[in-house]
């Protein structure tokens, strides 16, 4: 564990965090809740959870990006806060 | 002031930084107003506790938790040679140069579970807007309370 | 005023946990509690797994072999958590609409925004020209990697999980260059149901096979006479690697089944 890195990642993971939920626009919602979750994987990679690191890659970032952009295009993009 | 700074923040510094995520989510889940959003904040709420089981198995130095296979195969020869001995616990393999894998484990399984019932979750709201032609909360309750004022 | 409530129970919960991190371990301490136990107490059982577990069950990855041996039975429910998420999603959203019904299935159209450039309806026959050609290189590299994670879960990071969602993930690129129309040709709805199922299955089989031979549920020492193995080391190894197909097999159809169910609003027709 490297912790200058870490720290800096900690950083970023809160402004990605803060920036999700702070966008109207639902779709660029879900691409910076995917950067979160890429984010999230670097971190642990770091730490040394390698497996947990991968399942992150794939679940969190790409399957969970996937399945909300494909309601968000059924329902409604825009919301009102 | 500097002195509290030093003692309580500056070696639990990634703690605080979890609790804050984790209430930005919690923050998120009660106060938006759009479902999708209290779904991100959920999600978001849900890393950050796997963040903190992981971090609780870090160890300085240490190495990812593979075994590689030379330092097994000279574990198995230890043991097939009789080994130190009954009750000697000098194995070949020191722990302390291995990530601890059992946080690992734990939320692996954590994270494949938060998918799947997030993909549940998204399809109710789909069927909510198929109902109520709208995600947001405060126009789905006066929806619901019209329509019971009518019954 | 729902933002005001929020506030105040963010910051009461706030304050609380706060209060707590102080009472953690030093971050990266090798002789933490959870990391090598209490001193004078009982030693952490992480000690004993990265020390015992190639003795045992000849397999490097120390996070797999606890995952689907030592811990074996929660990842049984696991995957049966899995299974179940697609079957609700099936049963929440799922219509089947007569042919009679098509035109007033047009009406609905217009409740979903139309801030999305409209795409041709018919699913079967669309082929998208940048992504159609990228996805014809990918997904083949793609299947064959989700593949080699499955395989190589034994000495380097990897598993059932990861090379599910890969394998699962081929699939969705398919259905979005060329129609999900396309995507369901090769993987019918009948044979992803079948195959979730048939996932569950064999872990539990495999489990109850060790039943067959007098030991207990999911001791994978026990197809060591089954499997012609030397000693019960390889049989455990092996009955990991079978294990690890049935989870694969799951996490693949249900990733699938639950994107093609979402984008599609439950009629598997049209999509993206």
């Amino acid at each position: 564990m490297i912790l200058p890195l870490d720290i800096i990642l900690l950083i970023f993971l809160v402004i990605a965090a803060v920036l999700a939920l702070k966008l109207r626009d639902l779709l660029s919602a879900t691409m910076v809740f995917s950067i979160y979750g890429f984010l999230i994987c670097l971190i642990w990679a770091e730490m040394g959870a390698v497996d947990v690191a991968f399942t992150e890659a794939t679940v969190g970032a790409g399957i969970s990006g996937a399945l909300m952009i494909a309601t968000i295009f059924k329902t409604a993009r825009k919301s009102s806060d | 002031m500097m002195e509290w700074m030093k003692t309580t923040i500056v070696p639990h510094f990634n703690f605080w930084i979890y609790v804050v995520i984790m209430m930005l989510g919690l923050w998120a889940a009660i106060g938006k107003n759009n479902l999708i959003k209290k779904l991100i904040g959920l999600s978001i709420f849900q890393t950050a506790i796997l963040l903190l089981y992981v971090s609780m198995g870090v160890k300085e130095g240490a190495s990812i938790p593979i075994v590689d296979e030379t330092m097994g195969e000279a574990a198995v020869d230890f043991m097939a040679q009789g080994g130190g001995g009954a009750g000697a616990t000098a194995f070949p393999i020191n722990p302390d140069l291995f990530a601890n894998p059992l946080p690992h484990v734990l939320m692996l399984t954590a994270i494949v579970v938060g998918v799947a019932t997030l993909g549940v979750a998204l399809a109710l709201c789909q069927v909510i807007f198929r109902d109520f032609g709208t995600l947001e909360e405060p126009e789905i309750l006066n929806q619901i309370k019209t329509i019971q004022d009518d019954v | 005023m729902q933002k005001l409530f929020a506030t105040i129970a963010v910051i009461i919960t706030g304050a609380i946990l706060l209060n707590a991190v102080e009472d953690f371990p030093r971050f990266g301490d090798p002789h933490s509690p959870p990391n090598s136990g209490v001193s004078g107490g009982s030693v952490s059982s992480s000690v004993h797994y990265l020390q015992n577990t190639y003795l045992d069950t000849r397999v490097p990855n120390v996070v797999t072999a606890v995952l689907a041996d030592y811990r074996g039975y929660d990842t049984l429910f696991e995957t049966a958590v899995i299974l179940t998420a697609g079957i609700a999603v099936f049963a929440i959203l799922r219509v089947v609409r007569r042919e009679d019904e098509e035109e007033s299935a047009g009406s609905e159209e217009k409740a979903c925004s139309g801030e999305f450039s409209t795409s041709d309806s018919d699913g079967e026959g669309r082929h998208r020209v940048v992504v159609g050609t990228t996805c014809r290189v990918v997904v083949p590299l793609a299947q064959l990697f989700g593949f080699y994670i499955i395989a190589h879960g034994h000495p380097s990071p990897g598993g059932g999980f990861q090379g599910g969602v890969v394998l699962g993930t081929s699939f969705i690129l398919i259905a979005l260059a060329a129609g999900l129309g396309s995507a369901l040709g090769r993987l019918r709805e009948d044979m992803y149901l079948r195959l979730a199922c048939l996932g569950v299955f064999i872990y539990a089989g495999i489990g109850l096979l060790s039943l067959f031979f007098r030991r207990n549920f999911l001791d994978y020492g026990a197809l060591s006479g089954l499997l012609q193995t030397g000693g019960e080391e390889m049989a455990r190894s092996h009955g990991i690697f079978g294990v690890e197909l049935g989870v694969a097999m799951t996490v693949t159809t249900v990733m699938f089944a639950l994107f093609a169910n979402l984008s599609t609003r439950g009629e598997l027709k049209g999509g993206l």
